[in-house]
C-alpha cells in the first residue's frame, strides 16, 4: 500500500497567508473603531450614549436590508430590489392600520397589518427566485427589473403619495411605544426606569433622556443572531455557501438548487418586509420611497463585511460591522457639520475600497497558491 | 481476464446524437479490484461512454448490466445510490468549504442543539472525513481549512474519499492527473492502487501512457466510437497502446491482442 504525505505540502508561506488574512478580515472593525474615534474628536455630540443610541436605532433598516442581501450575496447572486419591498411593504401596512382599526381592535389590526406588509414583501422574492432559477435570468437583470415594478405597485398603492399617514391616534400610541420606546431608560444624575420613560418629563429631562435599549435595536439584534444562526449552523445555511461557491458540485451531490436559490430570495425580501414594517413603528407612517437609498447602503454593508460578490463566502458577522461603518459615517458627518450629499460620496467610495481589499487579498492567495504548487 | 462474475458489463451499447454514431456496439466488462483504463483520441467516444454508465446519457441500443441488473435507463441519483461514483475532471467540489462539508455535500450530518434546532454536525463529518481520507492513506494538515487552501492532489483525494466514503461499489474517474503537477500525479495513482487493494474496482479514463501503464491491470482503447483493443498489462507496451489509439492497430489482432473476440458477442 502506497503512504502518501501531503503535510510537507502546506507549511513555509503558510503564515505570510495567515497575516494576510488576519488583516482582511479585521480592517473593517479596526476602521469602525478609527471613525468612531476620529468622529468622536471632530464631531460635536457625537460622542454620546444619546448619539450611539440614534446611530444604532437609524442603522437598523440597512441591517434587515444587507442580513438578507447577505445571503444572496454569498450565493453569488444580488438582489437590486429589496429597497422598495421595503416600501412596498411599509405602505401596505400603515393602509391596514389606517383602514382596519377603525372596525376591529387596535392590536389586531396591528397584527394583521405586520402579517400583511411581511407577507406582501414575500411576492417579489418569489417571483425574482422563479425568474432567476426557471427562467434562467440574471439575477442583476430579473431584480433590476422588479425594483420597477414593486416601486410602481408601492406607488399605485398611495396614489403617488410619498406618505401614508392618518393613522388613528390610538394605533399611533402603540406603534410609537415600541417603534420610539426603549427597554431601559437613563437620566442622567437622577436615575433608571424599565419599559417606558419618566411620567411627568420636563423638556429639559427630555434632552438628555437616554434610551440605552431601544426596541428596534433589540428586535433587530435578535434577528440577526437568528439569521447569522441559521447561517453559520444549519443545512440551510450551507447550501447558501455550497450554491455560490460551486452550483455544479451543489446539483451533483444532490441539492435542489433552484429550490434553495428561490428560499434565499424571498428571505432577502422577507427582510426587506421587516424593515418596512419597522419603519411603521418607527415613524408612524408608510413611505414608498423608504428604503430606495438603503439598497446601495445594503450592499456597502455586505461587501465591507467580506462577503465575495463571487458567491460562497461572506459572514453575518462581517455584515453587522459594515453596517455599523455606514451608520458611523452618516452620523459622524452630521456631528461634524458636513452636507449630507457627502454621504453618497463618501458611502461610494468606501464601497469601491471594501472591493478592491477583498480582491487584493484574493490575488495574494492565489499567488500563494501558485508558489506553494511548483 | 477474470473468470469471476463481471462488476460491471457492457452488451453490444450504442449511442447515437443525430447522424452521429458516438458509441457503436461497444462491449466490456470490468471485474472486483481491477483497474480498467479507458484510451483513445479525443472524439473516441470514452466521455460518452462514461455518461452511459453513469446515468448522465441513455444508451439507444445495447445493456448496461451493473451486477447482472440492467441499469441503463437510470437516473444519474440511481447510479449512485447504486455505488456508481463518478468523479469528473472539475471535481465538482465546493473549495470555500471545508473537507467534512465536502464530503457529506447534499448528505449534511444532522444533529439538535439544545435537543430542539437542527444544525450540521460539523465535528461529526470532520471525523468521519479523517477515518475516510486515512483509509486513503491521505493527512491534510488542517482538516477545518477550506479546500481552495489545499493542493490540487488534496483535492482529488477529497473528491475520491466523497466517492467511496458512500460505499462505492465502483469509481470511474476522467483524466484524474490532467491538472496535476508530477508529485501531485503520484499521488493520485497511490490512490487509485489503494481503492484497487480495497476491493473497489477503477475505470480511469487518461491520455497520460505513462500513468496508464502503472496503473492499469486492463487497457481498453476506443477508436471513433468502437472499442478496438482490450489489453492486458503484461502484453501492453506504449507503443502498441499508441498504434491502437491511432488507428494503426486494426489489423494486428494476429498480434494476440483479445479483441474481437467479445466485440463481436463471442464471450
Amino acid at each position: 500500500m502506497a503512504t502518501i504525505a501531503s503535510s510537507e505540502l502546506k507549511t513555509g508561506s503558510d503564515y505570510r497567508g495567515k497575516a494576510v488574512r488576519l488583516v482582511t478580515q479585521l480592517w473593517p472593525w479596526i476602521f469602525l473603531l478609527v471613525l468612531v474615534f476620529y468622529f468622536s474628536l471632530a464631531g460635536v455630540g457625537f460622542f454620546s450614549v444619546r448619539s450611539f443610541g440614534s446611530i444604532l436605532t437609524n442603522t437598523t433598516l440597512i441591517m434587515l436590508m444587507a442580513l438578507g442581501q447577505t445571503y444572496v450575496i454569498i450565493t453569488a447572486g444580488i438582489d437590486l430590489s429589496i429597497g422598495w419591498t421595503v416600501g412596498l411593504a411599509s405602505v401596505l401596512a400603515a393602509i391596514l392600520m389606517r383602514d382596519l382599526s377603525g372596525s376591529i381592535g387596535v392590536y389586531q389590526a396591528i397584527i394583521i397589518a405586520i402579517a400583511g406588509g411581511l407577507a406582501v414583501s414575500l411576492i417579489p422574492g418569489l417571483i425574482n427566485g422563479l425568474l432567476i432559477t426557471k427562467a434562467r435570468i440574471p439575477p442583476f437583470i430579473a431584480t433590476i427589473g422588479m425594483f420597477g415594478v414593486v416601486r410602481g405597485v408601492a406607488l399605485l398603492l398611495t396614489d403617488g403619495q410619498n406618505v401614508i399617514g392618518n393613522i388613528p391616534a390610538d394605533v399611533r400610541e402603540v406603534l410609537r411605544d415600541v417603534g420610539n420606546g426603549s427597554l431601559l431608560y437613563r437620566i442622567p444624575g437622577e436615575g433608571f426606569t424599565w419599559f417606558s420613560q419618566p411620567a411627568d418629563l420636563e423638556a429639559a429631562g427630555l434632552r438628555v433622556l437616554e434610551r440605552l435599549m431601544p426596541y428596534p435595536v433589540l428586535i433587530v439584534a435578535i434577528i440577526v443572531v437568528i439569521f447569522a444562526f441559521i447561517l453559520a449552523r444549519t443545512r440551510f445555511g450551507r447550501y447558501t455557501y455550497a450554491v455560490g461557491d460551486n452550483i455544479e458540485a451543489a446539483r451533483r451531490a444532490g441539492i435542489n438548487v433552484d429550490r434553495h436559490l428561490i428560499y434565499v430570495y424571498m428571505l432577502a425580501a422577507l427582510c426587506a418586509g421587516m424593515a418596512g414594517v419597522l419603519h411603521v413603528f418607527r415613524f408612524t407612517a408608510g413611505s414608498p420611497g423608504v428604503g430606495g437609498p438603503g439598497l446601495l447602503e445594503s450592499v456597502a454593508a455586505v461587501v465591507i463585511g467580506g462577503t465575495s460578490l463571487f458567491g460562497g463566502e461572506g459572514r453575518i458577522s462581517g455584515t453587522v460591522v459594515g453596517a455599523l461603518i455606514i451608520g458611523v459615517v452618516k452620523s459622524g458627518l452630521v456631528s461634524m457639520g458636513v452636507d449630507s450629499v457627502w454621504q453618497f460620496i463618501i458611502v461610494g467610495a468606501i464601497i469601491i475600497f471594501a472591493v478592491l481589499v477583498n480582491q487584493a487579498q484574493e490575488y495574494v492567495e492565489k499567488q500563494q497558491e501558485k508558489h506553494e504548487n511548483e | 481476464m477474470s473468470s469471476e462474475q463481471p462488476i460491471l458489463e457492457l452488451k453490444g451499447v450504442s449511442k447515437y446524437f443525430g447522424g452521429l454514431t458516438a458509441l457503436n456496439n461497444v462491449s466490456m466488462q470490468v471485474h472486483p479490484g481491477e483497474v480498467v483504463a479507458l484510451l483513445g483520441d479525443n472524439g473516441a467516444g470514452k466521455s460518452t461512454l462514461i455518461k452511459c454508465v453513469s446515468g448522465v446519457y441513455k444508451p439507444d441500443r445495447g445493456n448496461i448490466l451493473f451486477n447482472g441488473e440492467n441499469v441503463g435507463n437510470y437516473s444519474p441519483s440511481a447510479i449512485r445510490d447504486l455505488g456508481i461514483e463518478t468523479i469528473y475532471q472539475d471535481l465538482a467540489l465546493a473549495e470555500q468549504l471545508d473537507v467534512g462539508a465536502n464530503v457529506f455535500l447534499g448528505k449534511e450530518k444532522i444533529k439538535r442543539l439544545f435537543g430542539i434546532l437542527p444544525v450540521t454536525d460539523d465535528d461529526y463529518m470532520r471525523r468521519e472525513a479523517v477515518k475516510v481520507l486515512e483509509r486513503l492513506d491521505i493527512h491534510i494538515p488542517s482538516l477545518t481549512q477550506k479546500l481552495v487552501r489545499l493542493s490540487g492532489g488534496q483535492r482529488q483525494a477529497v473528491a475520491i474519499a466523497r466517492a467511496i466514503y458512500w460505499d462505492a461499489r465502483l469509481v470511474i474517474m476522467d483524466e484524474p492527473t490532467a491538472a496535476l503537477g508530477v508529485p501531485e500525479q503520484r499521488k493520485v495513482l497511490a490512490l487509485v492502487r489503494s481503492l484497487r487493494d480495497e476491493g473497489i474496482p477503477v475505470i480511469i479514463i487518461s491520455h497520460t501512457m505513462a500513468d496508464v501503464m502503472e496503473v492499469a491491470d486492463r487497457m481498453l482503447v476506443m477508436l471513433r466510437g468502437r472499442m478496438v483493443a482490450d489489453i492486458p498489462r503484461e502484453k501492453a507496451t506504449v507503443d502498441l497502446l499508441v498504434k491502437y489509439i491511432m488507428g494503426a492497430g486494426e489489423m494486428m489482432d494476429e498480434n494476440g491482442i483479445s479483441i474481437g473476440g467479445y466485440l463481436a458477442g463471442a464471450e
